[in-house]
């Protein structure tokens, strides 16, 4: 309902056609902001934009698939090492960017087909998937021995991997990606993730994922194989999760034990609680703000800057429960309302 | 009569804990019928459905559709060989709009094309178009027992099971339904759970009477309103009011 009033339709519906000019123009202003920040700055808000793909992977499992894991974070960090060892290995980085999406994808399928179709319940999904994180950031934390080497790249238990190396255009390995390129390429797979997730959720597929978040037993006795839909919606969200690991590690060149760890399992779900799960764009903008607000409370030396982003949850949680994005629909539909420019203002 | 038998449970039992909430139900339904299904709160009605729907699994007992056995078939699988029913709670998606309920129960069988005119024909039926774009959850009650009863008949299944379709509906919107179900009647083999004794003799030409988990009487209408058993354990209390 309150989502209407911002114009933001029901997610099986076609967009609007002002959304597509919308995202035009937010593009627009993207991939402009590289002419008047400086490198710095630049480097930073690459940074938003890998997070806010990974935000994206979570929102779409949780939002639309009704499926809260808490573990995106095993695919962000399978993702970051799967491309750090390839790449590293091969010297070749597109194929390790690819293979960096796959890769989580087939350890979602597989972790995927027994929860899901184990039927297990909501609970124990979201506490098996922190379960394999943290399982995953201490396998990691242990491998600090010469003896752990995959190829001829050394794991490095706590220390990571600081050698991983940035991008290189596919065609020439001697072409390294300097601090631009990587803001334009993760805006630009940011983008594609996010129209991609939007117009996945029109088709046939997106629409019976919708449903059966919204009434289970309802889609089953349809005679739909739930199960499937939403093992399928897991893949692809594990997927995304791996991309976003794999940019991070680009990004910053370099992956970690932290990638897996609690603290960043709880950042995602709270990026996606403070912009609201039930939109897209909604958990781009929580990932910004949060994580603007995180380096900010860092520069000005607080000291406890996860007290404040704790505090900062629990008054969205118990002030805003729909998040920020719904929230202010909400607002602007009471207004609405007020001013008298509904017709149709009957509660239910 | 023909025994065309579409339906039929052996023995079928349920137990929660110590509760035999279904005890050892025989029960056959013949291709084409309109069949009531009767009997006081607690009477077992709503867990024999949920059974034949694989919403929940018997303690013991067999379920035959069409002649094999469906017992340990999923509730999505029940669903496709063409059983679909209206829970007792309504079950629809109260957060997506009629026009999407719609589409949701249209597509599970039918093509794109063929479910869209499906959807369209089904509204037209129900007298939903004004609804289409409004979400179900806003509706009134009554609206949202059609809603369901068009997601139901738009999978066109061969059965259709309804638990208390009409409850908390007005006596015009109650007529209204009894007409929808002889005209879904004439496509599907039909079982109606209800408590109205007005609504019953309206539809039904055969009567099942459930009681404490079990079979009471089986007969037309007017020979169940005359059995004196039945009137005791039900008929006395609720057809007189
Ligand atoms: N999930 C359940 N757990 C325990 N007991 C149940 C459950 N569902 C139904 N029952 C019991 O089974 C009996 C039959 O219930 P129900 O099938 O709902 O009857 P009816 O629909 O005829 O009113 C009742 O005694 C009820 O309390
Ligand atoms: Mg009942």
């Amino acid at each position: 309902m309150a989502l209407r009033v911002l114009g933001l339709t029901a997610p099986s519906k076609k967009p609007q056609p002002w959304w597509w000019g919308v995202v035009a123009l937010l593009a627009l202003f993207v991939f402009t902001i590289p002419l008047y920040l400086d490198v710095a700055e630049l480097y930073s808000i690459s940074n938003f934009l890998v997070l806010a793909i990974l935000a994206l992977s979570m929102s779409f499992l949780w939002g639309y698939g009704g499926m809260l894991s808490f573990g995106q974070t095993a695919f962000f960090g399978l993702g970051g090492y799967t491309y750090a060892v390839l790449a590293l290995n091969t010297g070749e980085t597109t194929s390790a960017l690819l293979i960096a999406v796959l890769l989580p994808m087939i350890f979602a399928a597989i972790l995927g087909y027994f929860m899901i179709y184990g039927r297990i319940s909501d609970i124990y999904f979201s506490v098996i998937t922190l379960v394999v994180t943290l399982i995953l950031e201490k396998g990691i934390r242990a491998t600090s021995g010469d003896q752990y080497v995959i190829g001829s790249v050394r794991l490095n238990g706590q220390n990571g991997i600081p050698t991983t190396p940035s991008l290189q255009l596919p065609w020439d390995a001697k072409a390294q990606l300097d601090i631009a390129d990587v803001f334009y390429v993760a805006a630009g797979l940011l983008f594609v993730t996010y129209i991609g997730l939007r117009l996945l959720l029109l088709t046939r597929f997106g629409r019976i994922l919708v449903s059966i978040k919204e009434n289970e037993r309802r889609s089953e006795l349809l005679g739909y194989d739930t199960r499937r839909y939403k093992w399928l919606a897991f893949v692809i969200a594990g997927g995304i999760a791996g991309l976003a690991g794999a940019m991070w590690g680009i990004w910053g060149n370099f992956v970690g034990p932290n990638m897996f760890n609690l603290n960043q399992a709880a950042q995602v779900v709270i990026w996606v609680i403070v912009g609201g799960k039930s939109t897209l764009i909604g958990p781009i903008g929580g990932t910004v703000a949060v994580q603007y607000l995180t380096d900010w409370l860092g520069t000005q030396g607080v000291g406890q800057v996860s007290l404040i982003l704790g505090i900062i949850l629990m008054v969205m949680v118990l002030l805003f429960q729909q998040g920020l994005l719904p929230s202010a629909g909400i607002i602007a539909a009471f207004a609405k309302d007020r001013l008298g420019l509904t017709r149709r203002g009957r509660a239910s | 009569m023909s025994e065309d038998v579409v339906l039929e449970t052996r023995d079928l039992e349920k137990r929660f804990g110590g509760v035999r909430a279904i005890a050892g139900v025989s029960f056959k339904l013949r291709r084409g019928e309109l069949r009531c299904l009767i009997g006081p709160n607690g009477a077992g009605k709503s867990t024999f459905f949920k059974m034949l729907t694989a919403q929940l699994r018997p303690t013991a007992g067999q379920i035959l559709f069409e002649g094999a056995d469906i017992t340990k078939l999923h509730a999505h699988q029940i669903g496709r060989l063409g059983i679909g029913i209206k829970n007792q709670v309504p079950d629809v998606y109260d957060g997506l709009t009629v026009h999407e309920n719609l589409w949701l129960a249209a597509s599970a069988e039918a093509k794109p094309t063929a479910a869209r005119a499906k959807v369209d024909e089904v509204m037209a039926r129900l007298e939903l178009g004004p609804l289409a774009e409004r979400l179900v959850g806003e509706l009134a009650h009554g609206q949202r027992q059609w809603v369901e009863f068009g997601m139901v008949t738009a999978r066109e299944p061969k059965i259709i099971l309804l638990d208390e379709p009409t409850a908390g509906m007005s006596v015009e919107e109650t007529n209204r339904t009894a007409q929808l179900i002889l005209e879904a009647n004439k496509s599907a083999t039909i079982v109606v759970v209800e408590h109205d004794m007005q609504f019953i003799r309206q539809i039904a030409r055969y009567v099942t009477v459930f009681h404490q988990g079990a079979i009471l009487a089986e007969d037309t209408m007017a020979n169940i309103q005359a059995n004196q058993t039945v009137k005791d354990v039900y008929l006395g209390k609720s057809g007189s009011a």
